[in-house]
């Protein structure tokens, strides 16, 4: 069981461990929706909520899991859970605001193929951590997403006033952009463990 | 297009992935295990080998089994036949190698969730006859090991010193601790980017001078 206190997890899924800038999951909507602040916030919130949602069924599946000794279906279990977690959210979304809901698009979906949630589900099982250790985590981790991608879009949008040599336009500049994003979060890492 | 012609193999198929469609440098799928486990070239090529195979098994059950999958359904079923498919390699790499197992970490496990491998079943493995299938994905499989490699031998090169753990430049070099690092993964792949976008713009150029 770990024994780490709650804001120590908090501080670390945000900052000194981000899930997009130091453990490199969820950048295909880091670099596919961050174009602008008014997409990137909406986003990184329904990713939280699945992020959330898909904690706390990790943490109830892997007890009934550990129970009967299956923990080879782990990953199935996982996956499906998430897959229906998505669900959700779509539903809520397309009846409640059509507009975002329309202006997210393929990516909505795609959040069941976002790495960061199947990577929080499997990290707090390797981790061990306790029910209220999962739930801080998850809510660390959906922050630090909606921080790294609403930096991202911040600078995009900047970036878009710019004038660029025609070679960087694209996905190049936004890569290298993420590389000094990363580079500065490495400062917080003293913080993490 | 008739159907006779949609059926013929050719090199485009197998090329495909390889070059014109390259799943990381064309098209930017999977790009999370392309900038987390390639900090040594070793990694890197483990990470495309089992990526590879997960494409190559879970593209050839889908495709025999295209007519029988119900439609609603589909994305369920293709997810759960790559999850099976990423469970038998992740305790076999197990088996094999612990050490690699330790250091490639999490990121087995989230092969299932690789968009890349999701992608070729919905748009190839489903629409294609099994031998077609198995071709293309074995394409695109080596167009992944080859752009995991190209960051991966890069990053060890600058960041280590060494190549698959064979030390280059003696004990006078001073690695850039920056490139195994996460930064270091995505400045490189940008680098990569920026080449190929260059050597694009030349033959573009090139073509419409002649």
């Amino acid at each position: 069981m770990a024994t780490e206190s709650l804001s120590f997890i908090f501080l670390n899924a945000v900052l000194a461990n981000n899930f997009v800038l130091a453990l490199f999951l969820g950048l295909c909507p880091f670099l596919g929706v961050s174009g602008k602040i008014n997409t990137a916030l909406p986003m990184g919130l329904a990713t939280m909520f699945v992020m959330l949602v898909s904690s706390i069924c990790a943490y109830l599946i892997n007890m009934v899991l550990v129970a009967f000794d299956i923990e080879f279906l782990r990953l199935i279990a996982y996956i499906a859970v998430i897959a229906s977690a998505v669900q959700l959210v779509e539903m809520a979304l397309k009846k409640f605001s059509p507009r975002l809901f329309r202006s997210l698009g393929i990516f909505l979906p795609l959040i069941t193929t976002n790495c960061a949630i199947l990577g929080l589900a499997l990290f707090q099982t390797f981790k061990e951590y306790n029910f209220l250790q999962s739930l801080v985590y998850a809510i660390g981790a959906g922050t630090g997403f909606i921080l790294a991608i609403l930096l991202m879009a911040g600078l995009r949008e900047k970036l878009e006033l710019s004038t660029m040599p025609s070679i960087t336009q694209g996905a190049a500049v936004s890569l290298m952009l993420g590389g000094l994003l990363s580079l500065s979060f490495m400062g917080f890492a003293g913080l993490g463990g | 297009m008739t159907k006779k012609q949609n059926d013929s193999i050719t090199w485009e198929t197998f090329n495909e992935g390889l070059w014109r469609e390259n799943p990381v440098f064309v098209m930017l799928l999977g790009m999370c295990p392309v900038l987390a486990v390639t900090n040594s070239a070793i990694n890197a090529l483990a990470m495309g080998l089992a990526t590879t195979f997960v494409l190559l098994a879970s593209g050839t059950l889908i495709s025999l089994l295209r007519h029988s999958i119900p439609k609603q359904v589909r994305i369920a079923t293709y997810i759960v036949i790559i999850a099976t498919f990423v469970t038998i390699v992740d305790y076999t790499i197990q088996a094999i190698s612990l050490d690699l197992y330790n250091a490639l970490g999490a990121f087995i496990q989230l092969i299932v969730v690789n968009c890349m491998i999701l992608g070729r079943a919905e748009s190839y493995a489903s629409r294609n006859r099994p031998l077609k299938s198995i071709i293309n994905a074995t394409g695109m499989g080596i167009g992944f090991t080859f752009a995991l490699l190209c960051l991966g031998v890069v990053r060890e090169i600058l960041g280590a010193g060494s190549l698959f753990g064979i030390d280059l430049f003696g004990p006078r070099f001073e690695p850039w601790v920056v490139m195994i690092l996460p930064a270091g993964g995505f400045l490189v792949l940008g680098t990569w980017l920026l080449l190929f976008e260059w050597l694009n713009l030349k033959k573009s150029a090139g073509r419409s001078i002649l």
